[in-house]
């Protein structure tokens, strides 16, 4: 996935005095209360960390309370969206107006209708909500779908992002790999969505991301349709 | 455009839509017109006629399919109003869309999501304003009030999780919210104790794995803050001044076991009553300790009492140990032992043990070891083995002390040892003859270095509670157990001076947090696996006469069901009836060990001190 990297930092963890004895379980929960925040100096949201810790040695602050400063080098995983980037993220909730898409287990998407791309036409088949694309009757997004799409924005606090599915190459992955005339391994529809638990996506995005680049002549057809008046929903 | 005219023929949902978006834009611009009659609609809740619900609704619905164009900063108004709605105010159909209006807001944009929360946090309780407050009070007592309530309290919940399905990162947002909004303990019972069942249900509900803990925490907090706000010492001591409670309590000493129950009662059920009637405080913490009860035995049916039990084990050390007068809500602990004495209630003797054994903090020290000695003496479903194992922890540690320090009574340097001493003594005033009765105990009992500590010159004997002191010394001559001395200068003292001095400002000589519960309510949980000391004391009493049977100690004990029925001979049952109240006063009155004779003198003494805590002495205190 693009929005997310690797970095190495050199850290300092400032521990208050009672937990001496058990710094290794202080530091651990300090670089917890970081995970899942937003943090302008790494430039990203915290997901998950790995301490290495140098040294036996810490330099205790002077002042009232000698908190003592322990160096660690950690590596971070960290997630950073920024506007046109692809994501990709399973879908929750699908409304006329809408489609909610959760990102990496923790991160909500929202796609607004003006961004859905005019091709898409909100159907209730069988009872489920579904967005079917005009051009390509297979091209399905309903939910439990992987779906791909770019990023508008982020806010930060919340983590939230605000996505658009006007861009090339966006809507549902696995239709998108299909179409690239290779097999994707994504098995998204049986998956079942876990709320507030960080959950990794496969790996096997890096392939996709891969694959995105040999486009078909199809999808370049897509770009050039003019985006159309929304007609009435039925 | 203006608001769709109901008697043209009906727009379609997405023009409907389509014309809230544009108006939301336009207003924007600085053209409000549509915009301002929106709004007006939706504050529109006195009486609202069937129309006017349905235009509400279609409003609502419409504003939800708009909902990517409003924009927190100029659509303030429109979204006040949303968030001023009370679903108390309205019907099923205005609640579902309000909510799915709610749900669409939270997972369009960040900015939302807290302010939704709350609004649903907010509907935990009906609206607490004036005029609407009591009206809902009264409601809520009827049929129809609780249906209500059950539709809006399922909706409330059913759309916290469409949320947290929506945006995953909601439930941390949500346990601060809660733990936020929770009332203070000055609002009405009938709010408060709506607002800790719906903590409650979401702790055992599909977010209780993220949220559970910050609620379970700020549940005892608050339940330690109504503790702590019961007047005791001063209702006690208004009696005392008007000199009826004396006269009383002459009837309590000299002629505990000849009474007729009539006369006796009428005077301390006017007590009992008086005491709880004006107690608004009272009677919150034992609604609210009912229900966390009920929620604990839910949680231990569906099997998860251990790990809810670890977070309250965890509150229990860092706010129930540490409080200065808990009266009574360590009985939640108690509670949740006596639900799985195997592994709950171990593991909270267990950690008693350790914080008095290696904790640092002397008067937390003290504090644990009374717990414990509390705990082990009245639980009725602590096996007597394991009694025995932990004494035998306390008096190791007491015997090591002992080993190293030379010199005399000093009961200040020396607290924590008195305080072990006495914890010693009071569990073998309840549990002595049990465990002699069992040979394997009887001599590990006896290779307890009890003698040694008792003996030693630090004399614990003459610091300890007096009272305490001689039961137990009585108890070791009639049993002979032990050899210590039987000479005791204190006799018939409730306390005396050393045993004040060891206890500190707090104290802690005269602290036993298990004696019996008297929240009304609270108590029918916890009488079933109680033990009153009536209950063991009429074993003791037979000696004078003939030699007692162990039957008779088993059956004070006794009752693996937890279902035992106490001396005074009554059939338990739940019911609502005067009689149980009436029985209620009437053992705890039989709870004492002091002799029988004590001299008027003392007992003045003993009221003048007023104690911060029950004890085990004759009942008007232990009211």
């Amino acid at each position: 996935m693009e929005a997310l990297k690797e970095s190495e930092a050199d850290l300092v963890v400032y521990l208050h005095p009672s937990n001496a004895k058990c710094s290794n379980d202080a530091i651990l929960s300090s670089l917890s209360s970081l995970l899942f925040t937003y943090s302008e100096t790494f430039e990203g949201v915290v997901l998950a960390y790995d301490p290495n810790i140098c040294s036996k040695l810490a330099k205790i602050l002077p002042g009232i309370h000698p908190y003592f400063g322990v160096k660690l080098k950690a590596r971070l995983l960290l997630f950073n969206p920024t506007p046109n980037m692809l994501l990709e993220g399973e879908v929750v909730k699908i409304t006329p107006q809408s489609i909610h898409a959760v990102v990496l287990g923790f991160s909500s998407a929202f796609i607004a209708d003006e961004d859905i791309w005019d091709d898409f036409k909100h159907k209730i088949k069988r009872g489920k909500e579904v967005y079917v694309s005009r051009s390509h009757k297979k091209h399905k997004i309903e939910v439990g779908t992987i779906l791909r799409f770019a990023v508008k924005s982020f806010d930060e606090e919340i983590l939230h992002i605000s996505g658009s599915l006007v861009a090339d190459h966006t809507g549902s992955s696995q239709w998108l790999d299909k179409n690239l005339n290779e097999w994707s391994q994504a098995d998204s529809t049986t998956k079942k969505r876990k709320s507030g638990e960080g959950e990794a996506e496969k790996p096997e995005d890096g392939r996709l991301m891969m694959k995105r680049e040999t486009s078909s002549p199809k999808n370049d057809k897509q770009a050039k349709k003019s985006k159309k008046r929304r007609k009435e929903h039925s | 455009m203006g608001v769709p005219d109901m008697d043209e023929p009906s727009f379609t949902d997405s023009e409907l839509d389509n014309h809230v978006k544009n108006a939301l834009r336009a207003a924007i611009q600085g053209d409000n017109g549509f915009y301002n009659q929106l709004v007006a609609v939706i504050h529109h809740k006195e009486r609202l006629v069937a129309e006017e619900v349905a235009l509400l609704v279609t409003c609502l619905k419409a504003v939800t399919g708009a909902v990517s164009c409003i924009n927190i900063v100029h659509h303030g108004t429109l979204l006040a109003a949303i968030f001023g709605m009370s679903l108390w105010n309205y019907g099923t159909d205005v609640m579902d869309a309000l909510v799915e209006l709610l749900v669409s807001l939270a997972s369009s944009n960040g900015e939302y999501v807290d302010l939704c929360l709350e609004m649903l946090v907010v509907n935990f309780m009906p609206p607490s304003a004036p005029p609407a407050a009591s009206y809902f009070v009264e409601l809520l007592k009827q049929p129809r009030g609780l249906a209500k309530k059950t539709q809006v309290l399922d909706r409330v919940h059913s759309t916290l999780k469409d949320i947290a399905n929506v945006v995953p990162l909601s439930p941390l947002r949500l346990e601060k919210i809660v733990r936020d909004r929770m009332p203070n303990i000055y609002t009405k019972e009938a709010f408060i104790v709506m607002y800790v069942e719906n903590m409650l249900r979401l702790e055992g509900g599909a977010m209780g794995e993220l949220v559970g803990s910050t609620i379970l925490v700020s549940l005892v907090d608050r339940l330690i803050e109504l503790d702590v706000e019961i007047a005791w010492d001063e209702i006690l001591q208004d009696d005392f001044h008007k000199g009826m409670f004396d006269m009383e309590l002459e009837d309590f000493e000299g002629h505990a076991d000849h009474i007729e129950p009539d006369s006796n009662e009428l005077t301390r059920e006017a007590l009992i009553q008086r005491f709880f009637c004006g107690n608004l405080v009272a009677e919150k913490l034992d609604s609210l300790m009912v229900l966390t009860f009920e929620h604990i035995k839910s949680c231990s049916e569906s099997g998860r009492l251990v790990q809810v039990f670890e977070i309250l084990l965890q509150s229990f050390q860092k706010t129930i140990l540490t409080a200065y007068k808990a009266k009574f809500t360590q009985f939640v602990m108690f509670y949740a032992c006596s639900l799985d004495p195997e592994n709950c209630g171990k593991m909270f003797a267990n950690v008693l043990v350790n914080i008095f054994v290696s904790g640092l903090n002397p008067e937390w020290r003290m504090s644990a070891v009374a717990y414990l000695a509390s705990y082990l003496a009245r639980a009725k479903f602590v096996p007597i083995s394991f009694v025995a194992a932990m004494l035998d922890s306390v008096v190791n540690w007491c015997f090591l002390y002992c080993k190293n320090v030379d010199g005399d009574i000093n009961p200040k340097s020396h607290k924590v040892f008195y305080a072990g001493c006495q914890a010693t003594m009071y569990v073998l005033c309840f549990r002595m003859r049990q465990m002699i009765a069992v040979p394997r105990l009887k001599s590990q009992l006896l290779l307890m270095r009890i003698e040694d500590i008792l003996g030693h010159p630090l004399k614990p004997l003459q610091v300890c509670l007096p009272s305490i002191v001689e039961e137990f010394l009585r108890l070791v001559k009639v049993n002979r157990v032990f050899s210590l001395p039987q000479s005791f200068p204190d006799y018939g003292l409730l306390e005396s001076e050393h045993s004040r001095a060891f206890g500190g400002m707090e104290r802690f000589d005269m602290f036993f947090p298990f004696d019996p519960c008297l929240l009304r309510k609270c108590d029918r949980y916890i009488r079933p696996n109680y033990v009153y000391w009536s209950m063991v004391r009429s074993t003791y009493d037979e000696d004078d006469g003939e030699g007692t049977s162990d039957e008779d100690v088993a059956e004070a004990y006794g009752g693996e069901n937890g279902m035992s029925i106490p001396d005074d001979g009554s059939g338990r049952s739940y019911d609502e009836d005067n009689s149980d109240a009436d029985e209620f006063d009437y053992s705890l009155d039989k709870m004492s060990i002091t002799p029988r004779d004590s001299r008027f003198e003392s007992r003045i003494h003993r009221f003048v001190q007023m104690p911060s805590k029950i004890r085990p002495s004759t009942s008007p205190e232990s009211l």
